[in-house]
């Protein structure tokens, strides 16, 4: 199971919880999970966000893969200059 | 000091040939958005609003129309009506709606057979007002009793009982902050504070449009990103985007202004309103200040604890910025993770507030949100040594993140070169020169994510053997050249012989704009990945005319050979003699590759600046200033060295001179270059710069973005060697003559 962070001001969003696990081999499938599960992140979720997994900050790709060990941290959407 | 005596194996990359533009932009060929004309074109004009907040009660353009040449005029009534979110508030930005929600919003627009017409023909619509009460300024936007400006502007994130002027709340962190800052030796919070900046580009938003009564046109325009253009100007009148083809022209500077639209879907509709003719609208430099996207301003309480020896025990910070009169544009979502960005801290809280205020759209300017947070950092890490006296590059060095730090924003660090940046800078000469009197010395690290993005890119092989490549991200700063080089390395042929283009969007898949760093790490990365394509074709055109398997061939030197111990003996067949003779081989020599790109390295980049101020009047000269940054590889170090210096530069015109400055009736008073003062060339010693070389794993010659990070030191670096000449420590952007005259009379 990946273990998907949330920044601070989500978690009242997710029963409190810091850290969500969910099923997922791909980005879009952890953010659909992480929608299914707690339907309160799904306003953040459609406003856009990035996520780092791994270490590496994937901006929208919800193709990128995601291992059953990945940590995975939910930002919010980048803008670069 | 660029690494051009060091052996790295490669042939091209690293080197530093012509620019490939440079001959186009020494001798006026070049063209910029104002120079498209087009037969039967006319000229618009824009009416903006004179109040920071008002109610429009009614529009009146008949005067106008009755002139003799004026073609159509467009106010918010012929703009589409349903839209929501992001593409309401561009639309609303485009043509202000029933409010004028900044000084020199848009309220209506002119098409003439001249310029001058259209000028006087948008003197000539007459705009009734009623006036509202107006809130400019951050912090007294977020004060009891503030007007609200917008109702209903607060998302998902906003606790309840906010102030109505909270658009979007944000909170992260890790660690035990309360432990943090019990086991420090000392614990300092401080309030900063910057001003709004403009991105201060030289070529100011102009394009040339047409379209037709069918809604499908065409737009030559100056930008940073045509796919954004089309997407844009496609929602906010109501057309579909594949009907409208967007070229984008040379670029004269964007540094993230021209990642989004102001003005460009103007001319498209009174083009449709004129009967197809073609529209040109090229804003002036005071529509530029009032209208388009500066930076936002902030306020900013830091909250550090350190210990004797310089280990920071734990960090806080609270931020409020407004990003004008829109939600979204503020960049607390980028801030906050830049903040700490440099550190390996045990305990950090992060929170901030996007507030709305009677501004113009702010859009990104370089690495948005992180010159802010560093000046608020940085400054008080510097005020901390100082009060400790420890020097503030070993300080950085205890506490900098290294490869495997847990960032401060969640993520833990892959290979970075934030360690290796302040060496080079420990050991740079700069850093061991005396000062005089009246002089200091400034030290600031600072940091960007980069970024990868959408990316779609083509290369085809001549029938010569030269290569064309055709991109979809502006070269704002070299990366036409940078692209040439890495396709040339691959494909191994001179760098004269691959030609780059940025094509327009008819041409490519979508790409995102030259924003984020990107373009010569994502276009990069899809044109090597495009060359690789078309010499595994070529050495399968080679194996074929050969009678041997393709993997018995390899490629090197710019020709296929046979390898392996059955290849058998063949000459060299070189991409000339491949390229000449496929029309009978097959066709077509072409690769392709499109991508969200993904292995983009962070950057990080130290800052070492000494100042002199005048103790009578308070002014601040730059004496020498040093910008070290780790580029991954860099593949044009010319080009790599000009995006240091130019990030310096920017950073330096902010930290001393640059502002908005709004009278109490919300207006700008400063919107020319007169009086909104960036640096020019006198103001500045020549920039020395040290490129790291941390190569990037996720790109295949080791890339990482430069071109963001380089204005992020210069505001706490400047504002303590400020602190450090005189004593007084400025807390509050610029550090202008009379601010810094004050502070140390103040002192006394």
């Amino acid at each position: 199971m990946a273990k998907v962070h949330l920044w601070a001001s989500l978690r009242r969003f997710a029963d409190g919880q810091e850290v969500v696990e969910v099923e997922a081999a791909t980005v879009g499938q952890m953010l659909d999970a992480l929608e299914k599960a707690h339907p309160g992140l799904g306003p953040a979720i459609k406003a856009g966000l990035s996520v780092a997994v791994d270490g590496e900050v994937i901006a929208n790709n919800r193709a990128a893969p995601v291992a059953a060990q990945s940590e995975v941290y939910l930002l919010q959407r980048l803008k670069g200059g | 000091m660029a690494r051009d005596d060091v052996k790295t194996g490669y042939k091209l990359i690293g080197t530093r040939p012509n620019r490939p533009d440079g001959l186009d932009k020494v001798t006026g060929r070049a063209r910029y958005g104002a120079d498209f004309s087009l037969p039967g074109m006319l000229h618009a004009a824009v009416v903006r609003s004179p109040h920071a907040h008002a109610r429009i009660v009614k529009i009146d353009a008949s005067k106008a129309l009755a002139l003799d040449g004026v073609k159509a005029v467009v106010t918010r009534a012929d703009l589409p009506t349903g839209l929501t979110g992001e593409e309401l508030n561009l639309q609303d930005n485009t043509l202000a709606g029933e409010k004028a929600l900044y000084d020199g919003h848009a309220v209506a627009a002119v098409a003439a057979t001249s310029a001058l017409l259209a000028q006087d023909a948008a003197r000539l619509i007459e705009v009734e007002y009623e006036v509202l009460p107006h809130v400019t300024d951050v912090d007294a936007a977020m004060a009891p009793g503030a007007p609200v400006i917008r109702e209903g502007v607060a998302d998902y994130s906003v606790p309840e009982g906010m102030n109505g002027n909270v658009a979007r709340y944000m909170e992260f962190g890790h660690g035990d902050v309360d432990a943090g800052f019990a086991a420090a030796d000392i614990v300092r919070e401080q309030t900063y504070k910057t001003e709004a900046t403009h991105q201060g580009y030289i070529e100011p938003h102009a394009c040339v449009a047409q379209m037709g009564e069918d809604g499908r046109g065409e737009m030559w325009v100056c930008t940073q990103g045509h796919w954004y253009i089309r997407r844009m100007c496609a929602s906010v009148l109501g057309i579909e985007a594949a009907g409208l083809r967007v070229t984008p022209s040379e670029i004269g500077g964007g540094f993230g202004g021209k990642t989004t639209i102001f003005m460009e879907p103007l001319p498209l509709a009174l083009s449709k309103k004129a009967g197809g003719r073609p529209v040109k609208l090229v804003m002036s430099r005071s529509e530029v200040l009032r209208a388009t996207g500066p930076t936002a301003s902030a306020s900013m309480d830091v909250k550090l604890g350190m210990k004797t020896d310089g280990t920071i025990t734990a960090g806080q910070v609270f931020f409020r910025m407004q990003g004008g009169a829109f939600p979204g544009m503020s960049p607390i979502g980028e801030a906050l993770p830049c903040a700490f960005a440099c550190y390996d801290i045990p305990a950090l809280k992060h929170e901030a507030v996007e507030v709305i205020a009677n501004r113009p759209k702010a859009a990104a300017y370089r690495a948005p949100g992180s010159p802010m947070a560093a000046f608020a950092v940085e400054s008080l890490v510097d005020e901390m040594c100082r009060e400790l006296k420890l020097d503030p590059i070993a300080v950085r060095l205890k506490n900098g993140a290294k490869n495997g730090s847990k960032s401060s924003y969640g993520p833990v660090y892959n290979v970075i070169g934030l360690q290796e940046t302040l060496e080079a800078a420990k050991a740079h000469p700069n850093y061991a020169i005396p000062l005089g009197p009246n002089q200091g010395r400034g030290v600031a690290s600072g940091f960007w994510f980069n970024h990868g993005g959408e990316t779609s890119v083509s290369l085809a092989v001549g029938e010569d053997g030269t290569a064309t490549v055709m991109i979809g991200t502006p070269d704002i700063g070299g990366s036409r050249a940078s692209i040439g080089l890495m396709v040339a390395e691959c494909l191994g042929i001179p760098y004269e012989d691959v030609r780059v283009n940025v094509v327009e969007t008819g041409a490519l898949g979508v790409n995102e704009p030259t924003h984020g760093s990107r373009a010569t790490f994502a276009s990069g990365k899809a044109a090597v990945e495009s060359a690789r394509q078309a010499i595994a074709e070529m050495c399968r055109r080679a194996a074929a005319d050969w009678g041997i398997d393709a993997e018995a061939v390899e490629w090197k030197d710019g020709a296929a050979h046979p390898a392996g111990p059955n290849a058998g003996k063949h000459p060299p067949m070189t991409i000339g003699e491949i390229g000449s003779k496929m029309g009978s081989t097959g066709g077509p020599i072409s690769g392709h590759h499109e991508v969200t790109a993904g292995g983009y390295g962070a950057s990080f980049g130290t800052h070492v600046v000494d100042v002199e101020v005048d103790p009578e009047t308070g002014r601040t000269t730059v004496l020498r200033y040093l910008v070290v940054q780790d580029a991954g590889t860099a593949i044009h170090p010319a080009y790599v060295e000009g995006q240091y210096q130019g990030g310096a530069a920017q950073g330096i015109g902010w930290a001393l001179n640059e502002e908005y400055v709004y009278g109490t009736d919300g207006r700008l008073q400063n919107p020319i270059f007169l009086d909104y003062r960036i640096p020019v060339a006198s103001d500045l010693p020549m920039i020395d710069t040290v490129i790291v070389e941390v190569p990037n794993p996720g790109h295949p010659y080791g890339v990482r973005g430069v071109g963001e990070t380089g204005i992020t030191p210069p505001l706490p670096a400047i504002a303590s060697a400020i602190a450090g000449a005189t004593g007084a420590r400025i807390r509050s952007l610029p550090c202008s003559p009379p601010k810094v005259l004050a502070a140390i009379k103040a002192k006394g």
